[in-house]
């Protein structure tokens, strides 16, 4: 009824009156999209006109295409007759295979270093600073090149080092005893993980408790059952067998156990230790962030130096440091493209090989940002949500 | 009260140590500092160990046992202390080629002065008494100068084209001009970014997250393939200027990030008072807003600088001579093969000298600029 009158001075103002600011504006963005739309209309046409020249025919059907390319490190099953989609799945898995562990062992040395830094030995926070300096002030291909020269330069299989029984280091890598792969021990691994999962949910339940009524309930007991006696029997009731299978010298190669390729473990070297330099120093300005007043009031507290650290400095440390973190991790990812300087094949260097082959280069390079914009984006989603949880809640 | 006369009791009454001599001086440092406490000193004594050993190794393999010198290619008495002791003689050998790639020997002397210029040209730039508009006037002077010296083709100096340009000038070259050039990009799009227009917001968004969404690597695949077919026929651009214009849009997308954190730190209250003044946009930004927010993070900007140095290195993989790769070529070579670890060295040091300055300043600056 009464909710016609107050439209008509609203439409009024519906008509369209700029002031000259607004329509600088609109002039401006209409420049510039235009420009934009200019140059990329004029790249394509060319290219679209190169392409026909040299008889190229965009598109993806060159993906099912024998892609008669060799792939000497690879974890799938993989044969020079397979498409070239094959070999680009092989490929990521590689880029992921150093991504992945590269990024769990750099944050491990990384903190360690980066709390060496801060110890109060002399000698011990010295000796972490010339090792952030040292890796940070030389470039990452060159120290690759330098691991993988190193690594060449090892005996042969022969004369291979034996630091521990059973683990050898020579010029075809790194040999590690290993535990067969089986259905039985799948399952007790997924027992184990069922197991964390389960124990994290408890742990959030014990949490609230506490929070609720002030009781401090241990959690130890629960993870002991969890964590070792689930997965013992499991492994018990489906008869897994853990017999460690030791590599062992035949001929000229090792035979048995698990072996990391001298490219991967150089790429992988080279890679965790640039990238720990990077996060040492980021671990040592987060923690150096809380306030000293922090210490002080806990310790005035009467709690205990560990509880301190773990409830009350770390927390704080962490709000500072997980947002840089997540660009090294993204940077290690995108890294791992180097690998190309020492023949691994990852998933740049795969491209890269089919480019030469096929000479779709649109289509390989747009496969590998496809492939590094998902990675980024699924490292920057999980950093994010880790960050909003541990986030400063204002209240 | 009484409890705060018998304060703790020092076990050693602080007047019975000897100070004021320098070995007590020494005693008290290595107490503090080295022998804290137990576990200190076990890790102490571990790390002197561990330290001792390293370097009674390297003295060993790098100056003991090394040979620094041999006659033409007879490399033979390298190859026969080879795991023992380092072969230094192929730095004196090969260092021409590492430094200058394949430039004509007779006239090496220009990228080697071109290398001065280029660290005349940082030392001046990082001076802050300095920092005034006639700096551009001698950038560009500095920069036409290189190009003179590396070309040639006027005064009487011979043409040299850039096929056979090489080692550090290219290295230094590339990292110059990709900053130099990308800096201004990199404060274009920054201010987009922040822009209340739509379209051109997106767009800088689109640009900078697409470049920084990458690698490097693919970038210069792209600078080195791609490149070619989007160019119209019988164009045909230099590999090493294609390789320039990647890393131009690299640093640009980079330092737009850099400079887009200052501009966010800038108080509201600063822009309302431009415009209260009347002052237009351009005015607005490049009076009054820009000269505050880069000096808000000059030390991140010098941080990138450092990585953007060590990024250059990357035109390894598509063939463009610079330090690295001339140093990586210099091995080939069947009679020197074995000591590329020397080389790496060599060059290394080369790369160290430069960051370490680079991070050094950027420390000093960023203590000079901490308040109070």
């Amino acid at each position: 009824m009464t909710t016609s009158t107050p439209e008509l001075p609203r439409r009024r103002r519906m008509h369209l009156r700029l002031n000259r600011q607004q329509i600088n504006g609109l002039v401006w963005q209409i420049v510039v999209v235009a420009i934009a739309v200019a140059i990329v209309g004029w790249l394509w046409s060319n290219a679209l006109h190169n392409l026909s020249v040299r008889r190229i025919s965009t598109g993806f059907a060159f993906l099912g295409r024998e892609a008669g390319m060799p792939i000497a490190d690879s974890w799938l099953a993989y044969s020079p007759r397979d498409p070239y989609a094959r070999a680009f799945i092989v490929g990521i898995v590689n880029t992921l295979r150093v991504a992945v562990i590269g990024i769990v062992l750099a944050t491990v040395l990384g903190t360690l270093i980066g709390i060496a830094r801060l110890s109060s030995n002399w000698l011990l926070s010295r000796l972490a600073a010339v090792y952030v300096e040292v890796h940070r002030d030389v470039p990452l291909l060159l120290q690759l090149l330098f691991w993988y020269v190193l690594m060449q330069g090892l005996p042969a299989a022969r004369a291979a080092w034996k630091p521990i029984e059973g683990v050898f280091l020579s010029n075809r890598g790194l040999v590690l005893p290993s535990v067969p792969i089986e259905t039985a021990n799948l399952w007790v691994i997924a027992a184990v993980l069922a197991g964390l999962s389960a124990l994290y949910l408890l742990r959030r339940q014990l949490v609230a408790r506490q929070m609720a009524d002030g009781k401090a309930r241990p959690l130890w007991p629960y993870a002991l059952a969890l964590l070792v006696c689930l997965p013992a029997l499991v492994s018990f009731g489906l008869g897994a067998s853990w017999t460690i299978t030791l590599p062992e010298l035949r001929g000229f190669n090792f035979v048995g156990g698990l072996t990391l390729a001298p490219e991967y473990f150089a790429l992988l070297i080279a890679l965790v230790t640039y990238t720990s330099a990077f996060i040492a120093e980021i671990v040592r300005s987060g923690i150096q962030a809380v306030p000293k007043g922090q210490w002080d009031a806990a310790n005035a507290l009467g709690l205990r130096r560990s509880f301190v650290l773990k409830r009350i400095v770390l927390p704080q440390a962490l709000r500072v440091i997980i947002p840089p973190m997540t660009s090294q991790y993204l940077n290690l990812t995108k890294n791992s493209s180097l690998a190309v300087a020492v023949g691994y094949q990852d998933v740049v260097s795969i491209a890269n090989t089919t480019l030469n082959q096929t000479g779709q280069a649109i289509e390989a390079i747009a496969l590998i940002m496809a492939v590094f914009l998902t990675i980024s984006l699924g490292i920057s989603l999980f950093m994010n949500w880790y960050n909003a949880r541990i986030a400063l809640v204002e209240r | 009260m009484t409890s705060i006369t018998d304060a703790p009791q020092n076990p050693l009454p602080f007047d019975a140590r000897p100070r004021r001599t320098p070995t007590g001086h020494a005693i008290r440092w290595l107490r503090t500092n080295l022998f804290a406490s137990v576990t200190s000193s076990i890790i102490s004594v571990l790390l002197i160990a561990l330290l001792a050993k390293a370097f009674i190794s390297l003295v060993q393999w790098g100056y003991w046992n090394a040979i620094w010198i041999v006659s033409g290619n007879q490399t033979g008495p390298c190859r026969s202390i080879r795991g023992l002791g380092a072969c230094w003689a192929v730095i004196p050998e090969k260092y021409r080629f590492i430094l200058f790639g394949t430039y004509p020997f007779n006239e090496q002397w220009r990228p080697a002065l071109v290398c001065l210029i280029f660290i005349a040209l940082f030392w001046v730039s990082s001076r802050r008494n300095w920092w005034r508009k006639e700096l551009v006037l001698v950038w560009a002077a500095a920069l036409v100068l290189i190009g003179v010296l590396m070309w040639g083709g006027v005064f009487g100096l011979s043409y040299v084209s850039q096929d056979r340009w090489g080692g550090l000038p290219v290295t230094l070259i590339l990292a110059t001009f990709g900053l130099a050039l990308g800096f201004p990009l990199g404060i274009v799009v920054a201010l987009g970014r922040r822009s209340k227009l739509p379209a051109i917001r997106s767009l800088c968004v689109l640009y900078v997250e697409l470049i920084r969404g990458v690698s490097l690597i693919s970038l210069l695949f792209m600078a080195s393939v791609m490149f070619p077919l989007f160019l119209p026929d019988g164009v045909n651009i230099d590999k090493l200027l294609r390789a320039q214009i990647a890393f131009i849009l690299y640093a640009g997308a980079y330092l737009a990030e850099v400079i887009r954190g200052g501009l966010q730190a800038i108080p509201r209250g600063q822009h309302d008072a431009a415009d209260a003044l009347g002052l237009t946009y351009w005015k607005k930004n490049g009076l009054i807003i820009l000269p505050q927010a880069i000096r808000h993070v000059i030390p991140p900007l010098v941080n990138t600088f450092i990585a953007f140095f060590k990024d250059t290195s990357l035109v390894l993989i598509i063939g463009i001579f610079d330090l690295l790769t001339t140093a990586k070529t210099s091995i080939i070579d069947p009679a020197w093969q074995q000591f590329s670890v020397e080389v790496y060295v060599f060059v290394g040091l080369i790369y160290f000298v430069f960051c370490f300055a680079m991070s050094r300043y950027s420390r000093q600056l960023e203590a000079q600029s901490r308040p109070g």
